[in-house]
């Protein structure tokens, strides 16, 4: 456990507060098919903080953060119960359009996925699909994602000749963070963004939600515990679809409440 | 001496299992060659018999009771003709379907049905579709042994073939680029349109390109179904009576004089070039435009 904590201690000097909740999720329950993947999650996302959400494979992870955005909708057989809160609207409440859920909730995934296109037309699509915008505006919100996401500097001269597809793994997943930040989404949802990537690529992207979550409000998958102790400032525990354990990472990962939180984290299974 | 001998042992396993490689290797050789071996017999006798009217009266003249004045001008246009029809017809609509099937159409009996059905289409024979469009185009619809007819008909049976082609190709698009666009906000017609088709695109033209190339070859439904075999004239409108080249072959292969068997041979060159050339241009698609994920 120490060496964990030694690997970023300034982050457990920070005063970490809970702030207004941005999502509220309430006794979430989610089927694929006949197999339940989440079995009642109550669980608040802070705004403006990074919360990392862990547990061993299948325990739910993925379902949970998918089903912050709608993403869920897309699977075939897949059922939600419950409801999920953002901003006090519920988003699976009848007559809300997941198209404008996902506007504003935005969502990096596991492999980085970038268009077989130019690099600046995967970050100016999402700009497009909304509204006009003038080829100057659009040149100015496509540059300023990329600075954003720290990958500006890198393919500034290639923007229109280079395909996403051509950069490495790294850039590839920093192009589909700058494409989601585009957009301007409040909350920014990260299925572990990550696990494809090697060490110093991860320690950019960790770096840089540093630095995003001055503004943007954060979920992270993870099933790196190092990764979610360096960088989040709340945790969530899952296990079989159900939240063991939820609080500021210092706590869960220093004085946790439950046995099978200290058993997951101190790597007794898993 | 135990590890010498495990070493020996092992050397001649070893032996026996290259020689079994040696072996499948052979037999897959012996079984690429055997079929290129006919195709090039084929190809040298057919050569052999219709060089001499390889010339360019073959693509003016009007089919004739003289071997030396017969040509394939109406039919070479008319296959042109009905496949451009054709075309027209089917592939957006096989195109359309595809998309139905793949992005919008939720699992149920129903679409199942569909597919079992499209599949099982596509292999009816197409003596069948000949019969069907003699019943429906021809009689039902009064459109009688036009170009229309014959276009509609070969529609009919080269529609379940591309609407299997481009699902193939647009199952190919990965669903992880569709979930960026979704993620992004996209609605489900602006996900097909700047991704999924652009993406597809290539593939569904290669499954297109390669139907097209089986319809102009067919014979059998367009003889069932009616066409002529003697037109001496060049279709104007889609209603105006039509042939196309197999048929033409087939009616010059049928004729006693032997020296007709002769311009049969070169109206078969003739279709072997707009076979080769369309099925040329579907492979370099495929290898120039097809996109690497």
């Amino acid at each position: 456990m120490q060496r964990i904590l030694d690997t970023r201690p300034q982050i457990f000097h920070q005063a970490v507060t809970a702030t207004e909740p941005v999502l509220q999720i309430r006794d979430l329950r989610v089927w694929y098919g006949n197999s339940a993947a989440l079995r009642g999650v109550t669980l608040d996302i802070p705004e403006r903080r990074i919360t990392a959400v862990i547990g061993p494979s299948g325990c739910g992870k993925s379902t949970l953060i998918r089903s912050l955005n709608r993403m869920n909708d897309l699977i075939p057989g897949a059922r939600v119960e419950g409801q999920v809160l953002f901003r006090g609207q519920d988003i699976y409440a009848p007559g809300v359009d997941p198209v404008e859920v996902r506007v504003r909730i935005g969502m990096v995934f596991q492999k980085p996925n970038p268009f077989p296109k130019s690099v600046y037309e995967n970050v100016a699509f999402g700009l497009r699909l909304h509204r006009k915008l003038s080829r100057r505006e659009l040149d100015e919100r496509v540059e300023r994602a990329l600075r954003l996401a720290a990958l500006w500097d890198e393919v500034k001269d290639d923007l229109h000749r280079k395909s996403g597809l051509e950069l490495s793994g790294g850039q590839q997943q920093r192009l589909c963070i700058a494409r989601a930040l585009a957009v301007e989404p409040e909350v920014l949802l990260m299925d572990e963004p990550c696990s494809a990537l090697d060490p110093i690529s991860t320690a950019r992207i960790e770096d840089l939600m540093e630095d995003l979550k001055q503004t943007y409000t954060i979920v992270i998958v993870t099933h790196n515990m190092q990764q979610a102790a360096r960088v989040s400032d709340f945790t969530a525990f899952l296990l079989d679809g159900e939240l063991v354990e939820f609080g500021p990472t210092e706590e869960v990962f220093t004085r946790p409440r439950d046995a099978r939180t200290e058993d997951y984290i101190t790597g007794r299974f898993g | 001496m135990s590890v010498r001998a495990a070493g020996l042992e092992g050397r001649r396993q070893l032996e026996r299992r290259e020689r079994a490689a040696r072996v499948f290797l052979a037999v897959c050789q012996a079984a690429t060659l055997l079929g290129l071996v006919f195709l090039g017999i084929l190809l040298v006798d057919v050569t052999r018999d219709g060089a001499p009217y390889l010339r360019p009266e073959l693509l003016t003249h009007f089919p004739s009771r003289f071997p030396s004045q017969a040509g394939y001008a109406s039919a070479l246009v008319g296959t042109l003709y009905v496949a451009g029809i054709m075309s027209l017809v089917a592939f957006p609509l096989g195109v359309l379907a595809a998309v139905y099937l793949e992005e919008y159409a939720r699992p149920s009996p129903l679409t199942r049905v569909l597919e079992v059905n499209i599949a099982n289409l596509a292999s009816v024979p197409s003596v069948l579709y000949g019969l069907l469009g003699l019943g429906v185009f021809v009689e039902l619809f009064r459109m009688g042994k036009s170009v229309l007819a014959g276009a509609l008909t070969l529609a009919l049976l080269v529609l379940p073939l591309a609407i299997l082609a481009s699902r193939e190709a647009i199952r190919a698009v990965p669903f992880s680029v569709r979930e960026a666009a979704y993620a992004l906000g996209a609605t489900r017609w602006q996900v097909v349109r700047h991704h999924v088709l652009p993406y597809a695109a290539p593939g569904i033209f290669t499954g297109i390109i390669l139907s097209l190339s089986r319809a102009v070859g067919e014979t059998a439904p367009l003889i069932m179904m009616g066409a002529l075999q003697y037109v001496p004239f060049l279709p104007r409108s889609v209603w105006d009576y039509f042939t196309v080249l197999p048929i033409q072959i087939f009616n010059y292969v049928s004729l006693p004089n032997p020296e007709f068997h002769r311009v049969a041979a070169a109206g078969i060159l003739l279709l072997l070039v707009v076979l080769l050339f369309l099925n040329g241009t579907a492979i370099w698609l495929r290898n120039r435009a097809t996109i690497r994920w």
